[in-house]
């Protein structure tokens, strides 16, 4: 199976064409199609990872005595067209990497066709939706095993196409189009810098787009160091615009106009993910060119850490559950993006591991209350609902102390070697960056559940507990929320992180740590803390109140915060309203008056001229002496006038005229 | 069938077709389409045939045919195709059935149906021809078609947009005369039989330097405008806009490529110096043509107008790809050439559907079209992706080899040139979302969705997108050789060369063990 990693986008994509043709016809509407499609994927995905771990083809890397042994990928690639020494060939590649990424893709997805099952019913464009849901989930499919940059770009960009369908997937109205419109332009915008980097490392390297020889020729000094600095900042531009870090991350809170269950697909599992995948997989790029290993400070690290704490200070003022949980998402994207920045390469796949079962959680478990309580917002619509919605309450608690950090639940493990390895690794202040960002995290997820679950019932009618196929998805993932950081706890032997090891990682000689008890204390105090000071601030109420009305500074504050750090205003009034407004609006009007003035003003010389032509030598001299025989031609001139009526042929006999002097002239001349 | 004259049959069809619609009765007005149908569809059915009969290890020019024509001056009937071309003409083959049948004429189908034969005729005689005066009378001739079309069958202004067409077009040409004459004198008075001949020309490259310079430019005037390129690309929205739909069809998916295709043959060919020197100045422009077209594009409020403009942006990186002297520059412009003929023909006719149901193509007077004619919006999606440049439709690879190939020898045009693929997704998005998003009103919500005659219309479209961005490697194969000798004749005449990539990093540093 792991030389036909291509089955699993191929089935997806098959299902996609047969949901969208006979998907209406079908008594679930194309749903089962898209369960049995992302099922069998699931299957597939869960026997690659056996076969992954069982696979005894080995690579052997390092140098001199320091050679290790591990299990070598599987490539399958062909060539797709060529032009000169331009040689494109796309293809899988499969390595623990690919193997984890697949299973995660595909078990959330599964979850989220199940949960839509229930959660759409009976939504105008029932079955477009689970189309689009297979093509999204082909499009992670695609990038994930995807050998070439080339390949990865397919993926990349399929899924924003598809997120532009499924957030705007209730079009009529506005906001959700535009918050659609809004997404694709915002990751778009990123991507040229994907397609300037993909462009540079192709010559750079060889004119080759496999990302294996890209990797390689960044670590063995091949490519000069100045092109892989222009080569790495192009490939962070796409991963900031993709996986929304600052400052491009605004369109992500605004894609929760789109259903719940995609919401949860979309942050969790894939689209905001790619960027995290696609900055580990050429990791040698950032790895060299970056001075990863040199410690103290760097730009990926640095666009990480700022992301956590911009994202996670949002949090605390949305009364949206969703909008709470997409800043937590930004955060902890910053957070995966850091690690890679620090060089805790394996911590980082791990976070995006663990991040995608509790977000997925916390997603699907916000969808739930939403569809007893029909409403988003916490301030006025919930509260109290761990009564009526008890199991719902249950995984939403697990998943919110996931996230927050707890020992020894999913979040704990990963963000604990994350800072490990910040640590360790010499980037002391991006450590406690992290730890202050996993502080705010306790502490926003305290109100965020408090608000929603405590105190008094604020909403109308009677909420109810969700049916099976919505609480069922919840269930599996609690179970991983809970289980899945011990994959790589020192009592498992780290198992996941000998998993995902790849060449890369050893090539560039990624430092890994082992679990440090100090350490897990100190962040373990940390999240208490939060949580602690949460419960007085929020459950006792000692929140001072009407802090932002007496002071000025806290309302100044207060406002910067409510708008967002103004960063919509100045892409919406600055930069579109710019090019779409005032910009464009010169260059139409350049365009209108100056240049067309100048030919409509030609025009109305040369007709002037042709007037005086026609009417003093023409009619004057000529037509005298051609009057007698001029008759017949009448008869067929004026068929011509009576479609034309701008004298062309007189245009046309001038300019060719005096072209033909030219002609004369220069043959002459010269 | 080696001797069959194939390029002659291919121009003369057409123009025997229009001579029969021509000497129909009157009274059998019934019998105009099925006539027209017939000859487009057998040119199209003989275009297929010689592209399976093509030898793709043939760089230089085949199906040739050579006959005096006016033997004094050296003037001949002297046609032939290579890989360049090939394609270009299977295309106009192509769509102009399409056009013919996904539009039914207001009135006067006869002059309708003749006039779009010449063009045919006029349009295939341009990508065939490889006798310089041959190729401007042919370059001559599709003007007056397109002029009655415009002027005849068009809306609202048509009598200024087909004036202005037609003398921003004969401005140019103007300039091609002088420059037509003067090539074949000049390579007369190098020592050479007096002949219009291009290969016999190319091949010479006896004209002095100076003076091949001023000779490109002025077949540069006559395909600048035809491109048309920044800045004199204001006949294009007007023509475009007024023109009946198969008029834009033709104009966009055909016509625009004179000038590309142009300076290709002309261009690149002839004074190969001259074309390096003069690199600098046309990369700047069509450079500047992505930008500022897709910046204007994005203010229109006429739907054919944003289409019409859009066109400037993307024939503004065939340009980039043409004068990038690269091997992947140019085999992405001509690829390019094919897929903006198919994708902005699609387009036109999309909207031509919409114009035809809602009798407006303001933007503003258009919404949720989505929930009425969702098959309708679904092929616009396609297409329009196609148009943005998405992986695995058309688009992307020849955007993308032009980006490749423009970059090693034009870095920062090519970077400025790839914020064109944002802008491209801007406009048009932007523009999707205004006509097919929200909640339709009373006269939207009514519009019907397209029928079974227009699906079967826009499925040769559909299919020719997919498959050019799947599997292009098909055309690329036919199209490099060619591109391959014009680039090494670029460099043999000139100090140019196109650069080498580097080292080739070795195997994996590591082997495998089993």
């Amino acid at each position: 199976m792991l030389e036909h990693a291509w089955v699993i986008p191929a089935i997806t994509f098959t299902s996609f064409w047969l949901i969208l043709f006979f998907g209406r016809r079908l008594p679930k509407g194309g749903s089962e199609i898209g369960i049995l499609a992302v099922g069998s994927t699931l299957v597939l995905s869960c026997v690659m990872v056996a076969q992954w771990v069982g696979r005894a083809k080995t690579l052997a890397v390092g140098h001199g005595e320091e050679i290790e042994h591990i299990r070598g990928p599987v490539d399958n690639t062909v060539r797709w067209f060529t032009s000169g020494q331009f040689r494109v060939r796309v293809g899988t590649h499969v390595d623990g990497l690919t193997v984890v990424m697949l299973f995660t893709v595909a078990l959330i997805s599964f979850l989220v066709h199940v949960f839509s099952t229930n959660y759409m019913e009976g939504d105008r464009r029932f079955t477009h939706y689970f189309a689009s849901l297979s093509l999204f989930t082909t499009g992670m499919y695609v990038l994930v095993t995807a050998s070439t940059t080339l390949a990865a770009l397919f993926g990349w960009e399929l899924m924003g196409l598809c997120s532009f369908m499924l957030i705007g997937h209730w079009w009529e109205e506005k906001p959700n189009s535009n918050a659609a419109l809004k997404a694709f332009f915002t990751t778009r915008t990123g991507d040229i810098g994907l397609l300037v980097g993909i462009s540079i490392l192709f010559w750079a390297a060889g004119g080759t787009f496999d990302i294996a020889k890209i990797n390689q020729a960044a670590l063995s000094g091949q490519i000069s160091h100045t092109v892989l600095v222009v080569a790495a900042c192009a490939l962070l531009a796409a991963v900031i615009g993709k996986s929304a870090q600052f400052p491009l991350h605004t369109w992500l809170p605004d894609a929760m106009a789109g259903p719940t269950p995609v919401s949860a697909l979309i942050h969790a599992a894939t689209m905001v993910v790619a960027g995290v995948y696609l900055l580990a997989r050429v990791y040698g790029v950032f790895w060299v060119g970056f001075h990863i290993p040199d410690g103290g400070f760097n730009f990926v690290a640095a666009v990480g850490a700022t992301t956590i704490v911009i994202a996670a200070v949002l949090a605390f003022v949305q009364r949206d559950i969703k909008k709470v949980l997409a800043y937590s998402t930004i955060s902890q994207l910053g957070y995966m993006v850091m690690a890679l920045g620090v060089g805790a390469w394996t911590a980082a796949i791990f976070h995006l591991f663990t991040h995608a079962m509790f977000k997925a959680l916390l997603f699907l478990g916000s969808g739930s209350v939403s569809h007893s309580v029909h409403s988003f917002d916490m301030v006025d619509d919930m509260g109290g609902l761990r009564k009526p919605m008890p199991k719902t309450f249950a995984t939403f608690m697990v998943g919110s102390l996931a996230l927050a950090g707890l020992f020894p639940l999913a979040g704990f493990w990963s963000k604990d070697e994350i800072l490990l390895g910040a640590g360790e690794n010499g980037y002391k202040v991006f450590m406690i960056v992290g730890l202050v960002g996993a502080f705010m995290t306790a502490m926003y997820m305290t109100r965020c559940v408090y608000l929603t679950f405590f105190g008094e019932y604020r909403g109308h009618g009677h909420p109810h507990e969700s049916p099976l196929p919505i609480l069922g998805p919840l269930y599996v993932l609690t179970v991983f929320s809970v289980g899945a950081g011990l994959l790589n706890a020192p009592f498992t032997h780290e198992w996941f992180g000998k998993l995902i090891e790849n060449e890369t990682f050893f090539h560039a000689g990624v430092a890994t740590h082992d679990f440090s008890v100090p350490d897990a204390l100190i962040s373990t105090v940390v999240v208490l803390a939060a949580i602690g000071i949460g419960y007085l601030l929020f459950f006792q109420g000692k929140l001072p109140r009407g802090v932002t009305a007496r002071q000025p500074l806290a309302r100044v504050g207060y406002t910067f915060l409510a708008n967002r750090y103004y960063l919509d205003h100045i892409y919406t009034g600055g930069v579109v309203g710019g090019i779409s407004g005032p910009i464009a609006r010169a260059a139409y009007w350049f365009n209108q008056n100056v240049l067309d003035g100048i030919v409509n003003g030609v025009a109305i010389v040369a007709k002037k001229f042709a007037d005086w032509q026609y009417k003093y030598i023409d009619q004057g001299a000529i037509d005298g002496t051609v009057n007698g025989s001029g008759h017949g031609a009448e008869g067929l001139g004026g068929f011509f006038r009576t479609i034309q009526t701008g004298r062309v042929q007189q245009y046309g006999a001038l300019l060719f005229g005096a072209t033909a002097l030219l002609a004369l002239a220069l043959v002459l001349t010269v | 069938m080696a001797d069959f004259p194939l390029l002659t049959t291919l121009i003369l069809l057409p123009v025997l077709g229009a001579a029969v619609i021509a000497l129909l009765p009157r009274g059998r007005g019934e019998l105009v389409r099925p006539v027209g149908i017939t000859v487009m569809t057998a040119v199209a059915g003989m275009s297929a045939w010689m592209l399976t009969q093509f030898d793709l290890h043939d760089a230089g020019f085949q199906f040739t045919s050579l006959h005096p024509w006016i033997k004094d001056v050296g003037i001949s009937w002297h046609l032939g195709i290579d890989g360049i071309s090939l394609f270009l003409v299977v295309l106009t083959a192509v769509l102009f059935p399409i056009a013919l049948l996904g539009v039914v004429p207001h009135h006067d189908a006869k002059s309708y149906t003749a006039w779009l034969l010449l063009l045919e005729a006029g349009c295939i005689g341009v990508f065939c021809a490889l006798d310089l005066f041959l190729f401007f009378v042919f370059f001559e001739i599709v003007l007056v078609p397109m002029y009655f079309l415009i002027g005849g069958w068009g809306y609202g202004e048509r009598i200024y947009a087909a004036t202005k067409f037609f003398i921003f077009t004969m401005a140019g040409s103007a300039f091609m005369l002088v420059g037509v004459v003067a090539t074949a004198w000049l390579h007369h008075r190098a020592g050479h039989p007096l002949t219009f001949d291009l290969v016999q020309i190319g091949e010479a490259q006896d004209i002095a330097t100076n003076s091949a310079r001023w000779l490109f430019v002025s077949f540069a005037v006559a395909f600048a405008v035809k491109v048309p390129l920044f800045p004199v690309h204001t006949w294009l929205p007007d023509a475009h806009t007024q023109a009946p739909t198969a008029g834009s069809v033709i104009l966009a998916g055909v016509m625009l490529k004179l000038g590309t295709y142009g300076f290709l043959r002309f261009g690149l060919y002839l004074f190969p110096e001259a074309a390096v020197w003069a690199a600098p100045a046309m990369v700047t422009l069509g450079v500047v043509g992505i930008v500022y077209g897709a910046i204007v594009a994005a203010v229109q409020k006429d739907l054919k107008r944003l289409v019409a403009y859009s066109s400037v942006a993307h024939l503004g990186f065939i340009v980039l790809g043409t004068f990038a002297l690269t091997t992947q520059g140019l085999t992405g412009g001509v690829l390019q050439m094919v897929n903006h003929g198919i994708s902005t023909g699609a387009l036109f006719l999309l909207v031509g559907m919409i114009y035809d149901r809602r009798h407006t193509r303001m933007i503003a007077e258009l919404k949720g079209l989505q929930r009425p004619a969702p098959v309708l919006a679904g092929v616009f999606t396609v297409v329009m992706l196609s148009s943005i440049g998405l992986p695995v439709l058309n688009g992307f690879v020849g955007e993308y080899l032009i980006l490749i190939g423009s970059f090693v020898t034009r870095r920062w045009w090519t970077v400025v040139a790839a914020t064109g693929v944002i802008l491209a997704a801007v406009y048009l998005l932007w523009a999707y979302q205004r006509v097919f998003h929200g909640t339709p009103d009373e006269a939207n919500a009514s519009m019907p969705d397209m029928v079974w005659s227009e699906r079967l219309v826009m499925a040769p479209l559909l299919a020719a997108i997919v498959f050019l961005g799947v599997y292009p490697k098909p055309v690329l194969d036919r199209i490099e050789p060619a591109v391959d000798r014009l680039v090494a004749h670029v460099e043999q005449h000139s100090d140019f060369h196109q650069p080498v990539t580097g080292r080739i990093p070795q195997a994996r540093a590591a082997g495998e063990h089993e």
